[in-house]
């Protein structure tokens, strides 16, 4: 727990009556000089040393706020007002050419995906060189603060290495350089907008590290942008919650995720799934408002359980309670204190019979490039198997081998006693109306110029001669089994949101009546609050209708909620497979072991906490890989 | 032609993302607006109407010897006569509405020909795509007119032999344009959801890939009834159209080229109605496929919005 004290210290440092290193003060970006705001009456200030996260799902605004920081609003956007004081001086106001002098050097920005960011005609020196280069006597040596750079990023400064180009590093190495081209020049800021998203956990878990014990040692303020309120909540100081282009909660990490003011915050900390516990996610239906449609009133009050007409009608302004900024208009009356309480999922028992799809010796390849070896699994009846890897585990290509989307495979398939040919053609009408599958994609799993009531209208019309009255109440029954109600049958997708987009898709496999139902990675396009009420309809049907289902995710997080027993892959090979709660709570293999230490998790501290010891931020990780871990 | 083929494939394969449903309702109405739709339907409206309409009121039979010849216009002839002596403004009249039937019916035969070969090739790939391709590169080698011409000189002169063989010569521009675009749309999800169900490959063309074609399909129409109006009126100035006694534009500016001193509105009007119709059905086809890419589509909110919220999802 060295990393607590060291916090405490900051912490009281920072408590000194001195200017703040970052302090931005009513920003607002509209749509064109007189458009809709998409970001307003945005404050927020950053100590030096400190971390602030800026959290919120798609569609918040938090990416052009973090723009916006740096001067810059993206094609369409302007800044309309508010200032952006680093070190006192305000960022807005000044002209392109000391923007520019400014950029790089005192505020730097780290992308989120690395592979893109860096030039890949470019070799990795040459492009850390570039920054030192544009603003030159911001440090000594150039070459001498490289070194010492990458050497902070926990990168070998080789001449090899500086000789690569970037398709020669891993992602975390790409993130990497990125990190030493924002810190190369000692930057009084930095932005970060999720610069782990798409990373492994223990990739992830690196960066991280890295990131914090950099901005610790520079005295930097940094901004770290994300959707990822279980990376935020181990990492920053100081969290804002963003809602609708508005802070709608704003306060110390802590405080924050075990006493949530904010009816959304508390919803969003209710839909992470955690690792450790096996709860029931509560999502929060509806969606966020776009810019121009936002109205009077609380934004929220849409999706809010504790709605009253006064929240339609007045704008709730920011109030302090007990060091946590809130925008709601019940913030002290609506159960305050009670942390999120969430209930423990039923587990039913699975009975043991036959199984319905059995996979053994499965290799697959694409061309001569060998992904799957000797794979095999059950899945027995009416219940779920969860299949986790990281990316290029092979865990969708196990998938596509059983759906019959992928050929190239030996190995033995059977579902149901019957084995299955290679490509999905030459399977027999009644194997592919029983084995659905789910995509990934609701963008592009649906086809565009068919309506919500063909798309789920097109396996019945395949598979069952149903009269057209029939099939019409069986499309409606459908739809109605993944919430959505008969006016949707009319609607185009992209008159859908991403949730109601993956519903539809759900529907249109349930509508082929599946013994088993494949879903590839179905949650991991969309928001975490989606997700939740995905997962929770998945398992609702999946319990109501006896289904059996292969759920491939790589969110470990997620198996908790979902699965009955779990399947391990990586590297085409499975390392580990048995019951959720043994392989979760006593993982055998060293992989295992460690992709459990390195999941971000949430710290909610109020609610259950029956597991473990309220325990600071920075513990996280090292509480995880508990006792049980070691082996 | 302002409109190059490289260019409209290009325009062909983000149409395909840039529209949105009942699409050929909305990218119509959507190009109209445009003043270059506009001024594009005007010129192409105004000959149409003049083809069309034509022969009801013409004052003269087009077949009748009226006058001297190349006499200059007149009251009782408005364009003056021809090298017959027949009334330039009743031939006029008369002599749009055969090429332009025909010049519609060659690019339907040359759309249909060319979009069954160009997604089957992109849907089925392996050797029924080189099959395919290779024939369309061997009618490709061949310049439009000079297939024609073969085909006429082989068959004889032949109105429906026309037809088909100009439109022959369209479909392998046609299959290009759809079989890339095609190949883009075959790898998406959806595709792959009614393939897992067993859908046959000639329904899965038909009902998933074609809806998706629509803009392609839209811009590949306005730019084929181009060239096929061209192609028709050279055919008929060479000689291969109608028979000699026949009114027809393309035959007009033929025989009457001799005359050009006496009376050159014998052989201006016909090659000006020609052009102003090429001209426009070729200026609204552009506005078609700049809405389609969304060149010429005013930058809406919601759109930047979404893509705002795009960017921000992953």
């Amino acid at each position: 727990m060295r990393h607590e004290s060291a916090v405490g210290a900051l912490a009281a440092s920072s408590r000194l009556p001195v200017r703040p290193r970052l302090d931005v003060n009513g920003l607002e970006v509209r749509l064109g000089r007189s458009g809709p705001d998409v970001v307003s009456e945005v404050s927020f200030s950053v100590q030096a040393g400190e971390l602030l996260g800026l959290v919120g799902e798609s569609g918040s605004g938090k990416t052009t706020v973090a723009l916006a920081l740096l001067g810059h609003a993206r094609g369409g956007l302007m800044i309309t007002s508010g200032e952006v004081r680093l070190d006192g001086a305000n960022i807005l106001g000044l002209s392109p050419k000391q923007l520019r002098d400014v950029r790089g050097a005192r505020v730097s920005y780290v992308p989120q995906d690395p592979s893109s960011s860096l030039n890949p005609a470019l070799r990795v020196g040459t492009q850390l060189r570039e920054a030192l280069r544009v603003h030159p006597g911001v440090v000594g040596d150039p070459d001498a603060r490289i070194a010492e750079v990458m050497r902070e990023v926990r990168l070998d400064a080789t001449p090899e290495m500086m000789r690569r180009y970037p398709h020669q590093l891993s992602g975390g190495q790409q993130q990497r350089i990125g990190l030493a081209m924002a810190f190369a020049c000692r930057p009084s800021l930095i932005v970060l907008d999720e610069p782990t998203t798409g990373l492994d956990v223990t990739t992830q878990r690196h960066v991280l590290d890295t990131v914090r014990s950099l901005s610790r040692s520079y005295g930097v303020a940094a901004v770290y942008v994300s959707h990822d309120l279980a990376v935020v909540s181990g990492l920053v100081n100081t969290v804002a919650v963003m809602y609708a282009g508005r802070i709608i909660e704003q306060g110390p990490t802590a405080r924050l995720f075990c006493e949530p003011l904010h009816p959304y915050t508390r919803g969003l900390i209710g839909a992470v799934p955690s690792p450790d516990r096996t709860e029931v996610l509560t999502g929060i239906e509806g969606q966020q408002p776009r810019p121009g449609r936002r109205g009077s009133g609380c934004t929220f009050a849409a999706r809010c359980s504790l709605v009253t007409e006064e929240c339609r009608s007045q704008t709730p302004e920011p109030v302090m309670i007990g060091g946590q900024m809130v925008r709601c208009l019940r913030a002290t009356e609506a159960g305050t204190t009670q942390g999120i309480r969430r209930a423990a999922v039923p587990r039913p028992a699975a009975p043991a019979t036959e199984p319905v799809l059995s996979v053994r010796d499965l290799r697959a390849s694409y061309g001569h490039k060998a992904v799957l070896f000797d794979v095999g699994l059950d899945v027995p009846p009416e219940s779920c198997v969860a299949v986790v890897g990281e990316s290029g585990s092979g865990k969708t290509t196990l998938a596509r081998c059983i759906s019959g989307l992928h050929a190239n495979w030996t190995g033995a398939i059977s579902f149901r006693g019957a084995t299955l040919a290679q490509p999905a053609r030459k399977r027999p009408a009644d194997v592919l109306q029983r084995v659905q599958y789910v995509f990934q994609n609701p963008y592009t799993s649906l086809n565009p110029r068919k309506t919500v009531g063909q798309i789920v209208a097109q396996p019945l019309e395949q598979f069952f001669d149903l009269p057209f009255r029939e099939r019409a109440e069986r499309v409606a029954a459908v739809l109605a089994d993944v919430s959505l109600g008969p006016d949707f049958v009319s609607r185009y997708p992209d008159q859908l949101s991403g949730g109601e987009r993956q519903r539809v898709a759900i529907a249109r496999a349930l509508a082929a009546e599946p013994d088993l139902l494949i879903c590839d990675e179905v949650t991991s396009s969309l928001d975490v609050s989606v997700q939740a009420i995905i997962v929770e309809l998945l398992r609702r049907i999946q319990r109501e209708r006896h289904l059996a289902m292969l759920f491939i995710t790589h969110n470990l997080a997620l198996v908790r909620s979902i699965a009955q027993s779990v399947v391990v892959l990586r590297d085409g090979t499975v390392v580990e497979q048995g019951p959720v709660r043994q392989v979760l709570e006593h993982p055998a293999d060293p992989y295992t072991v460690a992709l459990m230490e390195d999941v971000p998790k949430l710290r909610t501290t109020a609610g259950v906490t029956a597991e473990g010891p309220p325990a600071g931020r920075h513990s996280a990780q090292g509480h995880a890989a508990g006792p049980d871990a070691q082996q | 032609m302002a409109v190059n083929a490289p260019a409209n494939s290009s325009a062909a394969r983000s149409a395909t993302e840039g529209l949105r449903r009942r699409q050929w309702a909305s990218a119509l109405s959507a190009a109209i607006r445009t003043p270059r739709g506009a001024i594009g339907l005007t010129l192409t409206s105004v000959v149409v109407l003049i083809a069309a309409v034509g022969p009801l009121i013409a004052p003269y039979s087009p077949t009748q010897l009226m006058t001297v010849e190349f006499a200059k216009p007149s009251a009782q002839h408005l364009l003056g006569s021809d090298f017959l002596g027949r009334d330039v403004l009743s031939r006029v009249l008369n002599g749009g509405w055969l090429m332009l039937v025909m010049a519609i019916a060659a690019t339907a035969i040359g759309l249909a020909g060319g979009a069954a070969a160009g997604i089957s090739a992109a849907y089925f790939r392996g050797r029924s795509d080189g099959v395919i391709m290779r024939t369309v590169d061997v009618v490709l080698a061949f310049p439009q007119i000079v297939f024609a011409l073969l085909l006429l000189s082989i068959i004889g002169p032949k109105l429906w032999l026309i037809v088909i063989a100009v439109g022959i010569s369209h479909a392998p521009q046609v299959a290009r344009v759809l079989r890339s675009a095609t190949l883009d749309i075959s790898e998406r999800d959806y595709i792959k959801v009614v393939e897992l169900q067993g859908m046959p490959p000639a329904k899965v063309m038909l009902k998933e890939i074609l809806p998706n074609l629509v803009s392609p399909l839209m811009v590949e129409a306005g730019l084929r009834l181009t060239y096929s109006i061209v192609i028709m009126a050279g055919l008929s100035f060479l000689g291969f159209g109608q028979p000699p006694p026949a009114p027809s534009w393309g035959i007009m500016i033929n025989e009457n080229q001799v005359g050009l001193s006496l009376n050159p509105w014998a052989v201006i009007i016909p090659a000006a109605l020609i052009g102003l119709l090429t001209i426009g059905t070729n200026t609204f086809t552009d506005a078609i496929a700049r809405v389609a890419i969304g060149v010429d589509r005013r930058p809406e909110e919601s759109a930047l919005i979404s893509r705002l919220g795009q960017s921000e999802a992953q």
